[in-house]
């Protein structure tokens, strides 16, 4: 499936402005996959500072949601975008809604990061959120890289990736649960351990989300909340475009 | 977590209609339509189907046909000598290029309003009655009567209620144009033709304008030709995009102006297209 191109507009300023409105999310979206990356790197390493610079550098992940939203609206009332030009920009103001709660993610996991690095460290809970960590950054790059190259037939296997989070979420809180029954005393680490895991499962959920829209702007098909054999007849159907 | 979530239809979510070009009454068909001025062609084997009592819109760039194609559905193109036609246009069912139509009736039943407006140079209320009198009504009291409601109709009456016997020249632009459509459904056509109807006037003349074409829609089917997409847009139920005399796409406006089938309807509707 091809998608149109930005350029080749009669008018060469438009072009400009959905070039600038795309990169911007893109670069948003860059700053976002740091930011969780630096997260999960504070919690994994008891890292104090990093996880307090985490915590406390999500501002600019939001003032980038409102200078994008509002080129946006600045877009919509000169240029009256119509098919895929529409379809691009009402992608870009979902996109940096679930980029900006991602910012938000991060940042409580920063939060709770913090707070853990002061306790006393137990090592094997790390290893498994770090093996959800991995498995979220990589699906959260994967999904940014989609939404850069509009690939709608990667964003559609990306988006079935989010089972396999919810799965590892699931067995984690189960690990988790038995710790907490045989060692009452490590119930407040546990519930810490817990959140961040539940954060980074809401990032999945995100990923997801963007992996959605890319389908939304290149097959103009809205899949959300259809199961994805239905989405694969769908797409089957409109790839003769 | 991914269960089978129960699929409820967008149209009963939203409380709207959905429009379906097969669930339609048909008012105009085109069968394998073609047009030629002398030697060129200027329409080649529309297939298209005008439905009843909804809006249709022709988009497409100048020179495409849009006009030629509005113009036969009335038979304007008798009037030019090197029009030659191909193929059929039927009006529920007739081919209206058939020696029995007669055109006078043909054009009471399709009006027809230009890119100007032109009234006659006569006072608002004879601009108004001047079909009905042709038709023989010369009653006042209906007169009046078909008037008052056709001016209602066009959403005129209130401006021009205390100036009917001022000569209608004195209207603005957009109050002209609106007396011109007054004056077309006054003789209570099936049909409107509009070509261009808002391109010379003001944004809030072309409002009312608009306005007025989704009131009209109630009682009459209405083909609009219109260089304005975001006009089609607001408009119109259905789309049909010409390109060098072909039909290259027709379907419901909703969906040709989000996503669009043919990449040449993308292009023109994106500013693509040149």
């Amino acid at each position: 499936m091809v998608y149109q191109d930005i350029g080749q507009h009669i008018s060469h300023q438009y072009d400009e402005d959905l070039e600038s409105l795309r990169s911007k999310v893109l670069n948003m979206g860059g700053m976002v996959e740091k930011q969780v990356q630096n997260a999960l790197l504070a919690l994994t390493r008891a890292d104090s500072s990093l996880a307090e610079d985490v915590a406390t550098s999500d501002y600019r992940i939001n003032a980038m949601e409102v200078a994008i939203d509002e080129e946006c609206t600045q877009v919509i009332a000169r240029r009256q975008p119509a098919a895929s030009d529409l379809r691009l920009v009402v992608t870009v103001i979902k996109c940096i809604t679930d980029l900006e709660r991602i910012g938000d993610e991060a940042e409580k996991i920063g939060r709770h990061a913090v707070e853990l690095a002061a306790i006393e460290r137990t090592p094997t809970y790390f290893l498994e959120i770090k093996h959800l960590g991995d498995q979220v950054c990589k699906m959260l790059h994967d999904s940014l890289d989609a939404l850069a190259r509009m690939d709608v037939d990667n964003a559609f296997v990306i988006a079935q990736g989010d089972r396999a989070i919810n799965d590892e979420y699931d067995a984690l809180t189960r690990q988790l649960i038995t710790y907490m029954m045989e060692d009452p005393r490590t119930i407040k680490r546990s519930l810490r351990v817990m959140w961040c895991a539940r954060s980074l499962e809401r990032i999945g959920d995100h990923a997801k989300n963007i992996c959605e829209y890319v389908i939304y702007t290149v097959a103009g098909k809205d899949i959300r909340h259809t199961s994805f054999d239905q989405v694969k007849a769908e797409l089957g159907n409109s790839d003769n475009k | 977590m991914t269960m089978a979530a129960p699929q409820i239809s967008q149209d009963v979510l939203l409380n709207r209609a959905s429009l379906e070009l097969e669930k339609e009454q048909t008012c105009f068909e085109c069968k394998r339509f073609g047009l030629y001025y002398g030697n060129s062609q200027a329409l080649r084997e529309i297939d298209m189907v005008v439905p009843e009592k909804r809006v249709t819109a022709f988009i497409g760039p100048s020179g495409c046909g849009k006009s030629t194609l509005l113009r036969c559905m009335n038979r304007m193109n008798d009037l030019i000598d090197i029009v030659r036609l191909e193929g059929e246009m039927l009006l529920h069912g007739k081919d209206i290029n058939s020696k029995s139509v007669n055109v006078a009736e043909l054009r009471r039943k399709v009006g027809m309003v230009f890119q100007k407006p032109n009234p006659f140079p006569k006072t608002v209320y004879e601009n108004v009655a001047y079909g009905l009198r042709l038709q023989g009504v010369n009653k006042k009291r209906i007169l009046d009567e078909r008037v008052e409601w056709a001016l209602h109709g066009a959403a005129l009456w209130d401006e021009v209620k205390d100036r009917l016997q001022d000569n209608a020249m004195g209207l603005s632009g957009g109050q002209q144009q609106r007396l011109v459509i007054a004056r077309a459904i006054a003789i209570q056509p099936e049909v409107i033709l509009l070509d261009e109807p808002a391109s010379a006037l003001d944004p809030i003349s072309t409002l009312k304008i608009e306005e007025l074409i989704i009131q009209l829609k109630k009682d009459y089917t209405v083909v609009i030709v219109t260089h304005n997409m975001q006009q089609a847009a607001r408009v119109s139920d259905y789309t049909a995009f010409l390109y060098l005399g072909e039909l290259i796409e027709f379907g419901a406006t909703d969906q040709l102006f989000t996503n669009p089938a043919q990449k040449q309807t993308e292009d023109y509707i994106t500013g693509r297209y040149g």
